[in-house]
């Protein structure tokens, strides 16, 4: 027995060591009871056999250069098909001599999102850096000035639509998104009435009904000799449904902002925008960064639904790379690196996710 | 009598069906400080709140520093930037430090410089006696201090009234008085206050007059000398007898 007075706390100990260590986290992790040791083997047998072959396939018996399909057959992968196409699936139709072109659009849009990453660049430059940068993609994909030939929009394809597609629909439907969110939430039976017919009636319809609208039906209606373009009407398409989903990620942030919150901001004299810019949007969103993410993740996968109105993004150009007659029945490896891409942006957003929520969460802790 | 900065009267207020205030008169001059007390559910909360139009009377006249609050959002405005108001429950800004939660009001309704705003949040909290805290998030800091930076954040934009709705109730008791202090000292230099408390001690201290509610109505105005040996009213005494009793 240890002496113990009432003026000498209790010395801290560590902790003991068979709970520490590779051991003890096995121990608590993988083999805990019996029935979780059985999933444990299982899922070693079940990896013992899926990976050798999965490696065989992508490296060991892969051809990585071959004049045509009939050459690429071993049982490998083809990653010749790749090599022979990937200009084809990142940049489509865009005429060849001008690929600096999309390329630049590109290195624009990565170069505008990894600034916008950093949470001390958040303000009223960054906005203007973003509209420039967005006046220069357009500018720089269409031509027709300082000396560019102009490229009509039906052959803007591969990556640079889908980014075109998947970002415009997010930093305008984001705003458009928070506005309704709001007007949800308003005092005034018509906005609120509005919001929700809008909100409900873009929720259910599905998305590739309003494509197919938008592409067939509304030259029908439009009086003859005017036309609109057919990405922008499907841009507009993917702004309308990107906002309805925002907003509902939104309301569900709004709501989760006390009352007494409000009523301090009001107290202290602050007007309704002053209130919403500076205590509840701020709280709310930093609350739905996960459903937000979610959603901005869903609208960039969505976009590979212009495929079916013959828009050729990142998925469109895939397919119509495989109907070469020269390089047939290559699917998975097209998938393969299709998939790899969208991985790529998806994964960042995930992730980037995880930053903000960590940074947002250090003084809300309650 | 002192120039009158709050004026209630014959003010009315239902909730639906339910007559949550009836017919309240009542007059508190410049400098003067009113503690209203009364049993759970009695309007005591709902009057003061009506003061700065958190609530909304229904009938009645309620003038704040000579302006009446009407439905004019002119009106409300101004009566705001003159009501200083501390809650039960803080409702400090979570996601702000407690300097950017005491310069917010001044800089975006006062128009201040952000330099001076922030020289004036210093001085309050240095009243308050937390001026190591300015950097910290809310979250980071006990109840009490949490409650004087609430009151440190209204007294930056410097009201003529300060109104306390129970800023002591949601306390842990070992933080009450150091609470209790920081409006003792805030009452000897004059300032306006209504405050809604239980806090005896306290009211004994500061009070000019005592204001029992019960049931909607306001019972029983009275000095606290007089309020608390000679109650004249029967639910008073009741009322007395309950929280004093230990």
């Amino acid at each position: 027995m240890t002496d113990l007075t009432d003026e000498m706390p209790v010395p801290a100990q560590r902790p003991p060591t068979a709970s520490t260590g590779t051991i003890g986290w096995l121990r608590a992790n993988l083999f805990n009871s019996v029935f979780n040791s059985i999933l444990t083997l299982l899922c070693l047998v079940l990896f013992a056999a899926a990976i050798p072959p999965v490696i065989r396939w992508a490296f060991v018996n892969a051809i990585w250069t071959a004049p045509n399909g009939q050459a690429c057959r071993g049982g490998g992968a083809c990653w010749a098909f790749i090599g022979e196409k990937i200009r084809f699936i990142l940049f489509g139709f865009f005429p060849s001599g001008e690929l600096w072109r999309p390329i630049a659009v590109v290195a624009v849009f990565l170069l505008m999102i990894l600034v916008a990453c950093d949470r001390r660049s958040w303000g009223r430059w960054l906005a203007y850096l973003w509209a420039a940068g967005l006046a220069a993609v357009l500018l720089v994909m269409h031509g027709g000035s300082l000396g560019l030939s102009t490229v009509e929009t039906r052959l803007w394809s591969g990556l640079p639509l889908t980014l075109i597609l998947a970002v415009i629909a997010m930093v305008a439907g984001f705003p458009l998104g928070v506005l309704l969110a709001l007007g949800r939430r308003s005092n005034l039976p018509a906005v609120r009435a509005i919001c929700v017919g809008y909100i409900e009636l873009v929720r259910g319809v599905p998305l590739i009904t309003v494509l197919f609208m938008a592409s067939l039906m509304l030259p029908l209606f439009l009086p003859s000799g005017m036309t609109i373009d057919k990405l922008l009407r499907a841009q507009i398409a993917f702004i309308l449904f990107a906002a309805a989903y925002l907003a509902e990620v939104v309301r569900g942030g709004l709501q989760a902002i006390p009352k007494g919150q409000i009523e301090a901001a009001d107290a202290l004299g602050l007007s309704y925008i002053q209130r919403t810019r500076l205590i509840v949007l701020p709280q709310a969103l930093s609350l739905v960064i996960p459903p937000l993410v979610n959603t901005f993740i869903g609208i960039f996968k969505d976009t590979a639904l212009v495929t079916i109105i013959s828009l050729f993004d990142l998925l469109g150009t895939v397919d119509a790379a495989l109907t070469d007659p020269n390089w047939q029945g290559f699917y998975v490896e097209a998938y393969v690196v299709v998939a790899a891409i969208y991985f790529c942006f998806c994964f960042f957003m995930s992730r980037y996710s995880q930053v903000l929520e960590r940074e947002f969460n250090r003084g809300t802790r309650r | 009598m002192s120039d009158t900065v709050i004026e209630l009267q014959g003010v009315h207020k239902w909730y639906g069906d339910f007559h949550v205030l009836k017919d309240l008169n009542l007059r508190v001059g410049k400098g003067e400080k009113f503690v209203v007390c009364g049993p759970s559910g009695s309007g005591k909360s709902t009057m003061i709140r009506c003061i700065n139009r958190l609530e909304e009377h229904q009938q009645g006249r309620i003038t704040v520093a000579g302006i009446e609050i009407t439905s004019d959002l002119k009106n409300i405005d101004a009566v705001r930037r003159e009501v200083g108001m501390v809650f039960q429950q803080f409702n400090l800004f979570p996601h702000l430090t407690v300097l950017e939660n005491l310069t917010l009001a001044p800089v975006w309704v006062r128009k201040l410089p952000k330099k001076e705003a922030e020289e004036t949040a210093r001085y309050y909290l240095e009243r308050v006696r937390i001026p190591e805290q300015a950097d910290k998030y809310p979250g980071q800091l006990s109840g009490g201090q949490q409650q004087r930076v609430a009151i440190a954040r209204s007294l930056c934009m410097k009201p003529e009234i300060m109104l306390f709705d129970e800023p002591t109730s949601a306390l842990d008791p070992e933080m009450i008085k150091e609470v209790l202090d920081v409006m003792i000292e805030l009452a000897h230099e004059g300032m306006t206050m209504v405050c809604v408390t239980h806090e005896m001690g306290f009211a004994r201290t500061v009070a000019d007059m005592m204001v029992f509610m019960d049931r909607g109505e306001i019972v029983e105005r009275a000095p606290p000398a007089d309020f608390f040996s000679n109650p004249k009213s029967e639910r008073t005494r009741l009322f007395l007898s309950q929280i004093l009793a230990h």
